[in-house]
């Protein structure tokens, strides 16, 4: 473990160079253990693959005393129980019309949209944290096969809820954005509501299933939201 | 009372001093560019600091004051006008009832900003009043101000409103290069990259806007081509994607991202960020931690000492 001053307001823990379960895990512990002071000097914690970024207000804590009450709670979390993570299905339509690069994927990788799609739906992904915008969510677990590329020139506009895969990881457009994630089809959810108590779908840490549903059941559950 | 908007001008928003401890959901802190001027337009006229005002940005808003109003106009001069009179900047303005207030453009600067007594009233999501553009929520439903807008202030009872000599606001402002520390992945870089970001100019790109700040200049080079895992991301930081030419991270940025991040804009200096015009030529200028946290010390004793 490192600890970086990565600005005058903010600390870098840094676990390691990977992604992994294992470099998560400890990620998760500290960002939930910071989590439970409820410290008013903390003013934001990012979460990535193998670090945590630690964002405080520096007139009232320095980051000596910062880095001193990180050590500790990476101490006190060799002693805990690994956290419990969050189950959250999630359906999604693999049809072409939304998945926009989903026949060119499937050409590439040898399979029918078919076999792509329920390739696509069987891991137990990970979410392994949040960023980009609002709601968007990293999850890691894609089958190697899957594997592709982000494209050369990102779209302009990509659709909320846009299911899409960029080189080992896969993620869902909560908003309509800009993005250069090839997308292979489209969840009926909400993933970002800013007013209610739990603005985003997804949490650093869920467990993601995915459910594959028809275009009819789509539509459906999109009229339900 | 509301205030009706007539003109919204370039891109006005409603912000406050931003939106904290969600970043790891995706969601930025937004919050005013220019955090320096937007407390002061509150302390001039005796609003709690964090109440919501407008943020405008190079071109500004002119809005109909249904009641009459105390409002603060300050950071860029927008040749703030009320009917066809210019009236005084960086102070309190007493506006009637009936009166058009309007604002032009940016004389020295990108953003001012227009606070009023009582602050106007939205609802605040996740704890503040910030448009987050990106996420469309927070402020007026997400959005920028539009014509017709009609703003609704806080009622409030009559707090003392106070007056700033120009030349005390010229010595709390900083001035000169914008000051950096050196960033999480400065040991990608060597010496000859961190001579450049200190040594030459650069020009801010007409892509810029409030999530980052593009520079145009002397490309800037790791060591060796590497991909770096996607980490979170501070505030200010100047992150180095492939081309070399850096971008400057502001209040509207992602939480996280993948490219390496030679420097970072130290707290102090953020306000001179959120006053960067495109075309402007910028410096940057090395500090320590300790250095950048004494800078920051110093201007809040003298926002104390000239605001109380």
């Amino acid at each position: 473990m490192r600890i970086i001053p990565a600005s005058d307001s903010s600390l870098l823990v840094e676990f390691g160079n990977a992604i992994s379960p294992q470099l998560h895990g400890r990620v998760m512990t500290l960002f939930l253990a910071l989590e439970e002071r409820h410290d008013p000097r903390i003013r934001n914690l990012h979460p990535g693959y193998g670090s945590l970024l630690i964002d405080f207000d520096p007139l009232q804590l320095s980051h000596e005393e910062l880095a001193s009450i990180l050590e500790q709670a990476v101490a006190d979390a060799n002693d805990r129980p690994y956290f419990v993570a969050r189950m959250v299905t999630l359906p999604v339509c693999y049809d072409p019309e939304f998945g926009l690069d989903l026949l060119e994927l499937a050409q590439s990788a040898n399979l029918t949209v078919e076999q792509f799609a329920s390739q696509h739906s069987l891991p137990l992904y990970r979410v392994y944290f949040l960023g980009f915008s609002p709601g968007f969510a990293y999850l890691g677990g894609l089958p190697e096969p899957l594997h592709a590329p982000r494209l050369a020139t990102p779209r302009p506009r990509v659709a909320a809820g846009s299911v899409g895969i960029a080189g080992s990881q896969t993620g869902i457009y909560p908003v309509d954005s800009p993005g250069g994630w090839r997308i292979i089809g489209r969840t009926p959810m909400r993933l970002f509501s800013p007013g209610a108590t739990q603005p985003t779908l997804l949490h650093p840490s869920d467990l993601v299933r995915i459910f594959p549903i028809d275009r009819a059941t789509f539509e459906e559950m999109s009229r339900e939201q | 009372m509301a205030i009706r908007v007539q003109q919204p001008g370039l891109f006005t928003t409603i912000q406050d001093l931003g939106r904290y401890g969600y970043s790891h959901l995706g969601i930025s802190p937004a919050g005013a560019a220019d955090p320096l001027s937007f407390r002061i337009g509150n302390l001039l006229i005796g609003n709690d600091v964090n109440a919501p005002a407008l943020e405008m940005t190079l071109l500004g808003a002119t809005l109909e004051f249904d009641e009459a109003a105390v409002v603060a106009i300050t950071g860029a001069d927008c040749e703030p006008k009320l009917g066809s009179a210019r009236i005084p900047f960086n102070t309190a303005i007493e506006v009637p009832a009936g009166a058009v207030l309007s604002c032009g453009s940016m004389l020295n600067g990108a953003r001012s900003y227009l606070a009023v007594q009582g602050g106007f009233d939205v609802p605040l999501v996740m704890g503040s009043a910030s448009t987050d553009a990106r996420g469309r929520f927070g402020g007026i439903k997400g959005h920028r101000l539009q014509s017709g807008d009609v703003l609704q202030v806080r009622r409030t009872k009559a707090s003392p409103v106070h007056t700033l000599a120009p030349e005390s606001l010229e010595a709390l402002a900083s001035h000169g290069p914008i000051r950096v520390t050196r960033g999480a992945q400065q040991d990608w870089f060597d010496a000859s990259a961190f001579e450049k970001l200190f040594s030459c100019a650069y020009t801010v790109s007409d892509q810029s806007d409030r999530a980052g700040l593009r520079m145009k200049g002397e490309p800037l080079r790791p060591r060796e081509p590497r991909q770096l895992l996607t980490d979170g991301i501070p505030l200010g930081a100047i992150q180095v994607p492939q081309d070399g030419q850096p971008i400057v991270l502001f209040v509207d940025q992602q939480t996280t991202g993948g490219y390496p991040k030679i420097a970072n804009v130290i707290a102090a200096d953020m306000h001179l960020v959120g006053q960067l015009r495109p075309r402007d030529e910028v410096r940057f200028a090395e500090v320590s931690i300790p250095q950048a946290i004494e800078a920051l010390r110093e201007q809040e004793r003298r926002l104390k000492e000239l605001l109380p």
